[in-house]
């Protein structure tokens, strides 16, 4: 059609979009997870020629809800049931990761019995929330149902424990400055125990179910591969970026926490592609079984807060922190800055999935739509930290 | 061979579909509402008042001081202050809230309100059906439908409530200990000053019941 003669045919038509008009034979399509039951609300502009992503623009915002502003107009202690809402998979991760950096801040010793605690709900954190990434990961391949369902039961026995532990199953709002909320019983360790001992036989079951299966390696060997190089200079961090091949894991680098008092390897991945990610977190459940087994064992009673820290009326001295930790999904940090007041002058989060999602275009550009779906699952994203 | 991967797959479908007619662990989900799990002793939910006796008005705990409403996150707390006084626990005249609302819709469940009040007077409550058919304000509950007896509490948290008692009775004796403790020194104060012309300070009675350390309240 001439582009000088304007027909009404062509007046209403709808606007034509960038991509189309660049790239001509380019269709743009607008694609994500929608529920807020998968991931999260979240859409990407792909750019498609045939079947083939030539490009891929990430939408967020959605669940935007304002966390660092209502963070600097709360008390230190009122944002820390806000950190459970990040990423509400791992509340108990977050809430470590907000209280350590206040106590960086502040200078809070934490006693020994709180920092064992710490340790073991951190990772009986990072069980579940792997466990449940492989499910929804299947399930995002078209496995509907079966492999979520298997990993969901075992999930549903560690939130178990959080609730009976902190009184909800993922709003735990479990840690306190100087150390934790409620002591666990004996009886609460017992359980936990016998729970973290009987979690390999899952995950034998669950590596039989999905690990040697054809149709998984199909989907996912040589699917949005990530090499090493690009993983760093994006900074992308945890499971992601040691599945290429970098040996970077915060509790070994920072050694916070009782971390240095444990024995275990951090595994590495060779190919950085869909499968390694995949193994990559069946490889961490195995660690941090072998981790928790250590702190069952070390665990001692005593007391769990530090007495000095005050509940009401908590000013950290001015000055500035940034606590960090390896939350299952990657680098979590907090950075606060404290002029002397009630609440921080300024309330960072550096939340690891956002970065990791940063990569997205690059993971899965040259693949098929299809392929799309599983490298995102892959990213483990939630996006309630995302937009936080 | 191609196909041993989904076959040894299917086997652990099998195995598990048999097994969840013989072993519990297997099972997924239960047939709410007909059956429950049984909440543990720690379940929160949304905060209520305690109140002590069969009185509401007379027993209830809250002195109306505004603390939780201060450091509440989500600011869901509302509360006025009575203009007269009426004793609480320990006979001492102490205001009470003419209103007390918290809107249960805003509420995150956090429990800092309860961390924060001196008066043991809000605690969390174990209620968790209570979707509403009126789209406005029937999720706001007033100061009535919030008080809740000592007796209920007990119900609910029996670890907690007696550890909370125990506090209370505790704080209650070393007030009254103080209390017989300054009479004793102003009884001695007024011989003092029948023999001398300057009396010795008299310390002051006043004292509020103290926090229950959380070790205790587990």
């Amino acid at each position: 059609m001439d582009a000088t003669v304007q027909t009404i045919e062509a007046m209403e038509r709808p606007p034509v979009t960038m991509a189309s008009r660049l790239e001509g034979e380019l269709l743009e399509v607008s694609m994500g997870p929608q529920h807020p039951s998968t991931h999260g609300v979240f859409r990407m502009n792909v750019a498609l020629e045939g079947e083939i992503v030539r490009k891929l623009k990430p939408v967020f915002g959605y669940l935007h809800r304002n966390h660092e502003q209502i963070g600097e107009h709360t008390s230190y202690l009122g944002s820390m049931p806000y950190t459970d809402r990040l990423d509400y998979f791992c509340s108990m991760s977050n809430n470590w990761a907000y209280a350590l950096s206040v106590e960086k801040l502040a200078g809070i010793e934490v006693p020994e019995r709180a920092e064992y605690l710490r340790v073991i709900l951190a990772e009986l954190t990072r069980l579940q929330n792997h466990a449940s990434l492989l499910g929804f990961l299947l399930s995002d391949m078209g496995a509907w149902g079966t492999p979520l369902m298997y990993a969901f039961r075992e999930r549903e026995k560690i939130l178990d424990l959080f609730e009976s532990l902190a009184g909800s199953r993922m709003m735990c709002d479990y840690m306190r400055f100087g150390g934790c909320r409620l002591d666990a019983s004996d009886e609460w360790l017992a359980r936990a125990k016998q729970i973290v001992d009987r979690f390999p036989e899952f995950l034998d079951e669950f590596e039989e179910l999905i690990l040697g299966n054809e149709i998984v390696i199909g989907r996912t060997q040589n699917v949005g591969k990530l090499s090493a190089e690009l993983a760093i200079s994006a900074g992308i961090t945890g499971p992601m970026l040691r599945a290429s091949g970098v040996n970077y894991d915060v509790r070994k680098v920072d050694a916070y926490g009782f971390y240095p008092r444990f024995k275990f390897r951090i595994p590495l991945g060779n190919h950085g592609d869909t499968y390694d990610r995949l193994m990559m977190r069946a490889l961490e459940m195995r660690e941090s079984v072998g981790i928790l087994k250590q702190a069952f064992a070390q665990i001692q009673p005593g007391p769990i807060v530090n007495p000095k820290v005050k509940v009401r009326a908590f000013r950290p001295p001015a000055g500035e922190a940034y606590g960090r930790i390896e939350a299952p999904k990657g680098e979590l940090g907090f950075y606060l800055i404290s002029d002397g007041g009630p609440n921080p002058y300024r309330y960072r989060v550096r939340p690891p999935s956002f970065i990791n999602l940063t990569v997205l275009e690059d993971l899965c550009l040259g693949h098929t739509v299809a392929d799309v779906m599983v490298i995102l699952g892959s990213v483990d994203i939630v996006m309630g930290e995302v937009d936080r | 061979m191609i196909g041993t991967g989904i076959l040894k797959g299917m086997a652990v479908t099998a195995r598990n579909f048999v097994g969840s007619y013989f072993d519990k662990e297997r099972l997924i989900t239960i047939q709410y509402p007909e059956e429950r799990n049984p909440l543990p002793e720690n379940y929160r939910n949304f905060p209520f008042l305690i109140y002590d006796g069969d009185d509401p008005h007379a027993g209830l705990r809250c002195v109306a001081c505004k603390i939780c409403e201060k450091e509440c996150p989500p600011q869901c707390i509302y509360i006025v202050k009575s203009d007269d006084k009426k004793p609480d626990y320990m006979g001492k005249p102490q205001f009470y809230p003419k209103v007390f609302d918290i809107d249960i819709s805003v509420c995150m469940s956090c429990q800092i309100c309860v961390e924060v009040c001196p008066f043991e007077a809000i605690k969390m409550d174990k209620e968790f059906e209570l979707s509403k058919r009126e789209r406005f304000d029937a999720l706001l509950s007033r100061k009535e439908e919030l008080s809740k007896s000592n007796d209920y509490y007990h119900k609910i948290h029996p670890l907690e409530a007696a550890a909370v008692d125990k506090n209370l009775a505790d704080a209650a004796a070393v007030a009254e200990a103080k209390k017989k403790a300054a009479a004793e020194a102003a009884a001695k104060a007024a011989a003092a000053k029948a023999a001398a012309t300057k009396p010795p300070p008299v310390g002051d009675a006043a004292s509020v019941p103290g926090k229950p350390t959380p070790s205790s309240q587990q």
